[in-house]
């Protein structure tokens, strides 16, 4: 048990107070969480009374005392019982796994019943309780006791008449006790304005324990307090206890403090693009992690992926559900695709579901400690934590966590819990807890042009480099996907912007293929005239070529044809030919 | 301590508490068997343990003549023997027989009170 190993905050006394502490012997009681807190147990060799109204756990802490003396520490125990018979102490205490009857044969438990029943005695001169004495003696002579428990001794003004009587035995009772150096637990009840009904504070110099059950806004939570501890330091405070089948349980108020060791190991988150979003680790091991968020942002959704992922590392989670019940939890988590049931099969998650109003704060988180003690997990998961609210007042609340998460860091156990802010875009935790945190997640809700959409950021991450981003995510059949950041013109777009951004780049893409394509059509055909134009050019070219050359032969055909016959001519006639000027003027003519 | 009465309880004193059961009734008158069986509860030999045998002595012989028979129990010897009737205060006397069983504790010194709680009157009258 946690409280019991810290052995009652030793570092965080003063020196002065340990020396007095040592000053008195002291007997371990075994109830969890009071050895601490009195540093060590009860007065050796004294007289303790505990007191308190009925039902609130007197004769169990007595049973505890006796019972756990005997198992756990050999001392051998007597139980005087004045109400119950040992029949019915058997009986009721076996509930919490104590066999009596086995102690009592191993000899290391004598109960005698003691019954007082003034309808069929009466009086008559001077008594005395010697038979008493003598009954107790031989109890504690039968078994070598060193532990007494007389439970309630105040049943003894039931019986007898003579009060100051009653009185001056009382006190040599108590006197016979120390004499004889057993321990004794005596338990008295509540008396109007007073410790005891008949004031039996004021025979126990040594250590008197008040308990106390009370009932605050429907819930009941039970307290102790050491009100007198004589030659000892002991917390002023009241601690609250419960009581249930694993027995009686003190749970120190008090700061465990800030001496743990820390791990810079990192655990993923299950969510890979978060374990990015956190330098690419996830969360430190041993930290505490919030996750805020209004209704439905997928806070839950988020923790059961840590815890899916811790359980895929074959590491132990413990997960505690305050607003669904187990099953409902598996079957929620199987819709984004975690099967937590293979998980649970296999003895790596636990889903502990309760709701918050049937205990008070206290018996909520010693139930707690006690699976974590018991379950030994290396990851839990509260959800939501914001709902302890409604079990206790919001300081308490804020005490409990503080405790818890120190208990959770001293034991190097990674805590995932989600706190339901209230309003959209709170930064503050109904809780308060934000300061207790190492790395808070936010998850938002953004509601803009008539949809909503998740958003993701991490608030702080004490001790590592975090994205600033919100990033947006979706819950899928396969788990939570953060997207990928969407930058628009107008910064970071989510949600059907998103989509309206990249359907906008998508046409923008499509306009300018299209475009391109229109203008390698234009070129092509531009190419496609030229071609035919060059090509008519060059067959009006061709064709004129032709008809140049044509008549260029003609003309030299007929050149040739004219000089032959005029050479014939002036061969003849020796002179000039006038048919050749005649023609030459009709060709100028013309 | 010396017991005055006829019943002789004295001769009873080491051997009665073992057994329940007084087997000194052959001292007694015709009945074999004593009507009344007183037990007395002490613890050592205390002023006020003396007183009370001597007191109750006195009260038997005075209205139980030869119909009663005193056990007497010390503690101190015999202390496990003091759940049995649910000893507490010492001296206590309690009427084994007849029943129902009756208690009357302190030195017996009101004669009146012992009658009355032992309710030891009414077979006086009787007889």
């Amino acid at each position: 048990m946690p409280t019991k190993q810290r052995g009652g905050g030793g570092k965080a006394r003063t020196g002065r107070a340990a020396k007095l502490a040592e000053g008195v012997a002291k007997i371990p009681t075994g109830i969890t969480g009071f050895d601490a807190i009195t540093g060590g147990g009860l007065p050796r060799g004294r007289t303790a009374l505990v007191c308190g109204g009925a039902g609130c756990g007197k004769t169990l802490f007595a049973m505890e005392f006796i019972v756990n003396g005997a198992t756990e520490f050999g001392e051998p125990g007597v139980v005087i019982a004045f109400e119950e018979s040992a029949a019915e102490l058997t009986a009721n205490v076996k509930s919490l796994g104590f066999d009596l009857a086995r102690l009592q044969r191993d000899k290391m438990l004598a109960i005698d019943f003691v019954k007082i029943d003034r309808s069929e005695t009466r009086e008559t001169g001077d008594y005395d309780l010697e038979g008493l004495f003598v009954r107790l003696a031989h109890a504690i002579a039968s078994v070598r006791a060193k532990r007494v428990v007389l439970d309630s001794l105040e049943a003894l003004f039931g019986g007898f008449t003579d009060e100051s009587l009653l009185r001056s035995e009382l006190r040599r009772l108590f006197r016979w006790l120390k004499d004889r150096g057993v321990t004794a637990v005596i338990t008295g009840e509540q008396g109007n304005g007073m410790l005891t009904r008949y004031g039996l504070e004021e025979y126990v110099s040594d250590c008197v324990i008040a308990l106390d059950n009370r009932v605050v806004d429907q819930i009941s939570t039970r307290r102790l307090r050491i009100v007198k501890y004589r030659g000892s330091a002991h917390g002023s405070n009241e601690y609250p206890f419960l009581i249930d089948e694993h027995g009686f349980s003190v749970l120190p108020v008090t700061s465990l403090g800030l001496d743990y060791a820390v791990s810079s190991e990192r655990v993923p988150t299950g969510v890979k693009a978060l374990d990015d979003m956190l330098e690419g680790g996830g969360y430190f091991r041993g930290s505490s992690v919030l996750i805020s968020g209004t209704a439905g942002t997928g806070k839950s959704s988020i923790s059961a992926m840590f815890a899916d992922a811790s359980c895929r590392r074959r590491e132990r989670t413990l997960y505690f559900a305050l607003e669904e019940s187990a099953t409902q939890v598996v079957r929620n988590m199987g819709s984004i695709g975690l099967d937590l049931a293979r998980w649970q099969d296999r003895n790596l998650l636990q889903i502990l579901a309760s709701r918050p109003t049937v205990y008070g704060l206290e018996m909520h988180l010693l139930k707690m400690q006690q699976a974590i003690e018991h379950f030994e997990p290396r990851a839990i998961v509260v959800d939501p934590i914001s709902s302890l609210v409604a079990a206790g007042r919001s300081h308490e609340v804020k005490s409990m966590m503080v405790r818890l998460f120190d208990y959770l860091k001293m034991k190097q156990i990674t805590t995932v819990v989600t706190s339901l802010a209230t309003a959209l875009g709170n930064e503050d935790t109904t809780v308060g807890i934000s300061s207790l945190i190492d790395s808070w997640l936010q998850v938002r809700d953004a509601e803009t042009s008539g949809e909503r959409t998740r958003g993701l950021h991490v608030v702080k991450s004490r001790g590592m480099g975090h994205s600033n981003q919100v990033r947006e995510f979706i819950i899928t059949s396969k788990g939570i996907v953060v997207l990928p950041v969407a930058v628009g013109p107008l910064g970071v777009v989510t949600g059907s912007g998103r989509i309206q951004q990249e359907s906008d780049q998508k046409a923008g893409d499509r306009a300018a293929q299209l475009e391109l394509a229109r203008r390698t059509r234009h070129l092509e055909r531009m190419r496609t005239t030229l071609d035919a134009q060059i090509e008519a050019l060059r067959a009006d070219y061709a064709s004129e070529e032709d008809e140049a050359k044509a008549l260029i032969a003609e003309t030299r055909e007929r050149e040739q044809g004219e000089r032959a016959s005029s050479q014939g001519l002036s061969k003849r006639r020796s002179g000039v030919s006038p048919t050749r000027t005649a023609a030459r003027k009709k060709v100028a003519r013309s | 301590m010396s017991p005055s009465g006829k019943a002789g309880p004295r001769g009873t004193r080491k051997s009665e508490p073992r057994s329940r059961r007084s087997g000194g009734a052959g001292k007694l008158n015709a009945g074999g068997r004593p009507e009344y069986v007183l037990r007395l509860y002490i613890a050592g030999q205390t002023s006020r343990g003396t007183q009370a045998l001597a007191n109750l002595q006195r009260i038997c012989e005075e209205h139980l003549a030869g119909r009663y028979l005193i056990e007497i129990v010390d503690l101190r010897e015999n202390p496990a023997l003091a759940a049995g009737d649910q000893i507490l205060a010492l001296p206590t006397v309690v009427r084994q027989l007849p029943e129902p069983v009756k208690k009357v504790i302190g030195d017996f010194s009101n004669t009146e009170r012992v009658l009355v709680g032992l309710d030891l009157l009414r077979p006086k009258r009787r007889a």
